[in-house]
């Protein structure tokens, strides 16, 4: 009797404390959503709050002039980034030319004929660790290889040694990219290719590498855009943070743009700060354009798979 | 007969060239192809071989233990204690994954649990243009908006070179690392559990956070490690908003000295090659990168664990 008693009590209480807390979940519930929204809009927040400070701080500077000139010590209100703009520009080129024959041909010696041995596992796991090594070392090892140690081949503190650097910072993104659109081939390609007789290479060659291309093409296009923001590791491969002339061949010494940028930032007056903000809003244009095309691309790619 | 014989003879013989030409043609191109793959290798020993050499020269100079132990950091006067510039590189990151931490896996619960596939489609992309901005430009924002905003308003004792700007806007740069990988975390919990959850009477939220966040658990620590990783390695941010200045214990509102700002100081400087300073650049490149290739290997064994899982 007492045991009932009890356990009615206790069903009772259960039942009002279900009563009062129902809303206040609702009320936690709203109050997350909420919550979330505004986390994942603070980003797109920032974004948008940097793009509007550049471009108020960069409009007094901003002109083909400024495209067009050279950085100025003298008369700073008249300088440019023209060369800087080449030398980017330089890098962009050579650096897709090392870093996407290499990048293509490791994801598809990865992806189509490595076995599963113990040399292919620790070179996957290789690969995504130099992912993740931070920029300035990868200088440190350009400093040590490229500009040291292969300096009669490279000249020393060329645009070539900044593009092998950059090189090898890349690589392991575009690896990675290029490996999952291979990924997604479906199987039967390559067994309807090899039941025509087609090789191993005849294959990849017809029908994988175009197939990839998109994917892996997104995935080209956000490692350059990472590669020409880069300002740490040509620093230390020896950038010039002024030169008189512009960049004609690989063996040049060359000028960037977030090295330029970087160079104004860290001189006080206002002028400089204003070239500063105007490089920025160039160089933000670039990526964006990138990102664009890159979007583009995916989504594209994406209803065509489907 | 003779003729065709022959001719069967003949194309026989074509035949087999060529197949022997296919097959050598096969053979060179898997020897190029395994070739760039190994260059990931050599690029590794490359990375060991410059530090370690550089390092160990540096450490015929300078003893070992003063390196490690030693607070006082000023290459000038032969100080060579590398503890005030990792002071100076785990205040910032600390205050980096402060801001990333909560804002990335909030971000990756609405990605993966409350936004719309469309949405979805564009909002990840856009989290990427975050993560591409070249370091310098977020550098020039933390030095000439968020530290007079802060000066302005909470901190009027500021200085113009400080942990906390820089610390908040690298916060800002990792945000889309953590959330993209903790999303991938979130996304490949089964729909059973959340189903479950939702039979059990559980709101939205609790499923989010009872019961997925803690399926995903190995993941989101993965996201973290390599977000963190981020912002040690990271370079440009600490060198123009942070300072150039070593400095032990500091207030997060004082400028100090990161490891990696350290570098650009050196590399931009007139220190002659054989120098004593010169070469201990490569010694703080060494700690730099032992210290992120021990983030980086334990986020991917807690990336392999929670794979492993579902």
């Amino acid at each position: 009797m007492a045991q009932s008693t009890t356990r009615a009590d206790r069903s009772a209480a259960g039942e009002s404390d279900f009563k009062a807390s129902i809303s206040t979940r609702y009320g936690l519930d709203r109050a997350f959503t909420v919550l979330v929204t505004a986390a994942a809009l603070i980003g797109i927040g920032v974004l948008a709050l940097l793009l509007f400070e550049v471009i108020r701080d960069g409009s007094t500077m901003l002109s083909t002039r400024f495209l067009t000139s050279f950085p100025s010590q003298l008369f700073p209100e008249n300088g440019g980034i023209y060369p800087a703009l080449v030398g980017s520009v330089w890098l962009l080129g050579l650096t897709a030319l090392i870093s996407v024959p290499l990048g293509l041909g490791a994801a598809v010696y990865l992806q189509e004929y490595a076995e599963d041995t113990r040399l292919n596992r620790v070179i996957e796991v290789n690969i995504s660790n130099l992912a993740g090594v931070p920029s300035i070392i990868y200088g440190l090892l350009g400093l040590g290889i490229f500009v040291q140690l292969l300096a009669p081949v490279t000249g020393g503190g060329s645009v070539l040694t900044g593009a092998l650097t950059l090189s090898l910072l890349i690589l392991p993104i575009i690896i990675v990219a290029t490996r999952e659109a291979l990924r997604a081939i479906p199987a039967s390609i390559r067994e309807g290719g090899y039941a025509l007789g087609a090789t191993r290479w005849e294959v990849i060659r017809s029908h994988l590498l175009p197939m990839a291309l998109p994917g892996a093409l997104t995935g080209i296009i956000l490692a350059l855009s990472r590669a020409i923001g880069e300002a740490a590791p040509i620093l230390v491969v020896g950038v010039s943070l002024y030169q008189t002339y512009v960049t004609r061949s690989p063996f040049d010494g060359y000028m960037a743009l977030p090295t330029q940028i970087y160079d104004w930032i860290s001189r006080p007056q206002q002028v400089f700060q204003d070239s500063a903000a105007a490089g920025i809003v160039v160089a933000m244009g670039v990526l964006l354009l990138a990102n664009s095309l890159a979007i583009w691309l995916r989504n594209r790619y994406q209803k065509h798979s489907r | 007969m003779t003729i065709e014989a022959g001719g069967t003879r003949s194309g026989d013989d074509a035949w087999r060239r060529n197949s022997r030409a296919r097959e050598v043609r096969e053979r060179v191109i898997k020897l190029l192809l395994s070739a760039c793959a190994y260059l990931s290798i050599l690029t590794t020993f490359g990375i060991v071989a410059v530090l370690f050499e550089e390092t160990v020269r540096f450490f015929l100079d300078v003893s070992i233990v003063e390196f490690l132990t030693s607070t006082r950091w000023a290459p000038p006067q032969g100080d060579f204690g590398i503890l005030p510039l990792v002071y100076g590189t785990l205040v910032a990151t600390a205050i980096a994954t402060a801001v990333a931490l909560p804002v990335g896996l909030l971000t990756a619960i609405y990605l993966s649990e409350y936004a719309a596939a469309s949405l979805r489609r564009w909002l990840k992309p856009v989290l990427e243009i975050l993560a591409g901005v070249p370091t310098v430009v977020y550098g020039y924002f933390a030095l000439t908006f968020i530290t007079p905003f802060f000066r302005e308003s909470i901190f009027p004792d500021i200085e113009s070179f400080n942990a906390v700007a820089a610390g908040l806007i690298m916060g800002v740069m990792i945000i889309p690392t953590v959330a993209s990988v903790s999303e991938d975390a979130v996304y490949a919990v089964p729909r059973s559990l959340r189903e479950g959850a939702y039979a059990l009477g559980a709101t939205r939220r609790e499923t989010a956070m009872k019961i997925v966040v803690p399926a995903a658990l190995s993941g989101i620590v993965a996201a973290v490690i390599l977000g963190v990783s981020r912002a040690i390695g990271e370079t440009m941010i600490v060198t123009i908003a942070m300072g150039s200045q070593a400095n032990w214990l500091g207030s997060p509102l004082e400028g100090m000295q990161a490891m990696t700002a350290y570098i650009v100081q050196v590399v931009g400087g007139e220190t002659p090659r054989e120098s004593i300073t010169f070469k201990s650049i490569f010694a703080v490149g060494s700690a730099l990168f032992l210290i992120t290739l021990v983030l980086n290997l334990v986020s991917y064994w807690f990336v392999r664990r929670f794979r492993e899982i579902y």
